[in-house]
């Protein structure tokens, strides 16, 4: 790794004002992704911006029907909260299921979603519940936030802080593990909650997570797996890759919209 | 530099370290504690697992700097003048057989125990192969590993 600057950021505006000034500074939370990414020099960070020593920015509390989860709360965290369970029980499985433990004490749902990595399993389960992302100057629905292939809206000194998620009526997400990364080879969330129904798939699209339109009318029609059954998935603009084709990826997210609708 | 201060295996010790410094280069070159091994750097083999703050972490994926204040348990400190359990199970039931990859199996089988205790749920064979899925043998195919974790979780 090439030599950096740490700073334990003690408030947010101390995290943006370093963020501001520092030599091409970067958040650090988990450090599960962006660690490992300097080791293989893919990034070079010459400030390292903690956030996790920052009051508020992580735990997890539910306001009404509506939880809010810190930035900096770990996976296991979110896996293993009563009110997750009680009011998205998806996000709890599906936080659950990242990486595996030691990963998961680490890794954080702030830096998941703004690595936004194409087989994360987070913006899938973030964008199918409409969830609302908060940070130091705004709130981004879910649908503005995820941009593309490790995009997101965020501006250059802008720092999530947490993400709002409103209780859906049902809710589940499927994943198709690449068993050695345990990334998503195909990872689709179906909820019918604030943002009507939702068919959200990652690890399957060539720029990130998406949207599925044909899954989202079949569901809309009629909430069951069989439902999906007769839904055409088309391969255009499916990742292609040494773990699996277009067309493979393409049939296992009508599989995994069948299984997540039948868990929900 | 950063002057960083951490409880580890129950010692308070300061170093001052470059800032870039993982805690697996902390714990190995600095206090030569290499118990604690690195197989892949890449957060893959758990070879590197130690307990940050009573959690099984990756120590190859750690800062050192972060870790300020913080109480840091390695395969060293397990022991307490005669083998955790775990340790004696490994060694009872054949877990291992180059033993590079087991101080990070046994690191990550405790945290698994005991979190599995304090939350009442029950560990079976089946969760002690998902729970291991952060750290790779290639020695062994896991069957003993998996009866090694079996046999401690009845004894701690």
């Amino acid at each position: 790794m090439y030599p950096l600057k740490y700073h334990k950021a003690a408030s947010v505006d101390d995290a943006v004002a370093i963020l501001t000034k520092g030599d091409s500074a970067k958040l650090l939370a988990g450090g599960q992704t962006l660690l490992a990414t300097m080791k293989q020099h893919l990034a070079a960070p010459g400030d390292l911006v903690d956030i996790r020593a920052i009051a508020g920015m992580s735990g997890i509390k539910a306001e009404g029907d509506t939880l809010v989860i810190g930035a900096a709360t770990t996976h296991a965290e979110v896996a293993g909260n009563s009110d997750v369970a009680k009011l998205c029980p998806m996000l709890a499985s599906l936080a659950a299921g990242i990486g595996d433990p030691a990963v998961r004490h680490a890794g954080t749902i702030g830096g998941s979603i703004a690595n936004n990595d194409p087989a994360a399993d987070y913006p899938a389960g973030l964008l199918a519940v409409a969830a609302t992302i908060v940070t130091s100057k705004r709130k981004i629905p879910a649908d503005e936030f995820f941009d593309g292939l490790f995009t997101t809206a965020l501006e250059e000194d802008e720092v999530i802080t947490s993400i709002r998620v409103t209780r859906p009526k049902r809710a589940a997400y499927a994943k198709f593990r690449q068993p050695a990364s345990l990334f998503a080879l195909v990872g689709v969330c179906v909820a019918d909650g604030a943002g009507g129904v939702r068919v959200a798939v990652t690890g399957a699209g060539d720029d990130g997570v998406f949207r599925h339109d044909g899954l989202e009318a079949a569901l809309a029609a009629k909430w069951s797996a069989d439902a999906v059954k007769g839904v055409k998935v088309a391969s255009d603009g499916l990742l292609s890759d040494i773990h699996g084709s277009a067309e493979y990826r393409a049939n296992l997210i009508r599989v995994m919209a069948g299984r997540a609708v039948a868990a929900s | 530099m950063t002057k960083v201060t951490m409880i580890v295996n129950g010692k308070a010790v300061s170093r001052e370290v470059p800032d870039e410094t993982l805690l697996s280069d902390f714990l190995r070159e600095k206090l030569r504690l290499t118990g604690t091994h690195v197989g892949c750097d890449t957060s893959q083999c758990g070879a590197c697992v130690v307990h940050v703050n009573g959690r099984a972490v990756k120590s190859c994926s750690t800062l050192a700097v972060a870790l300020e204040g913080a109480e840091v348990t390695t395969i060293e400190g397990l022991s307490n003048g005669e083998l955790h359990p775990m340790q004696t199970a490994f060694n009872e039931h054949h877990g291992l057989q180059c033993g590079f990859c087991t101080p990070g199996m046994i690191m990550t089988s405790v945290d698994m125990v005991a979190r599995y205790k304090s939350e009442g749920r029950k560990l079976t064979a089946e969760a002690i192969r998902t729970e291991l899925e952060g750290n790779i043998c290639r020695c062994t195919g896991y069957h003993n590993i998996v009866r090694a974790v079996e046999d401690a979780a009845g004894k701690m």
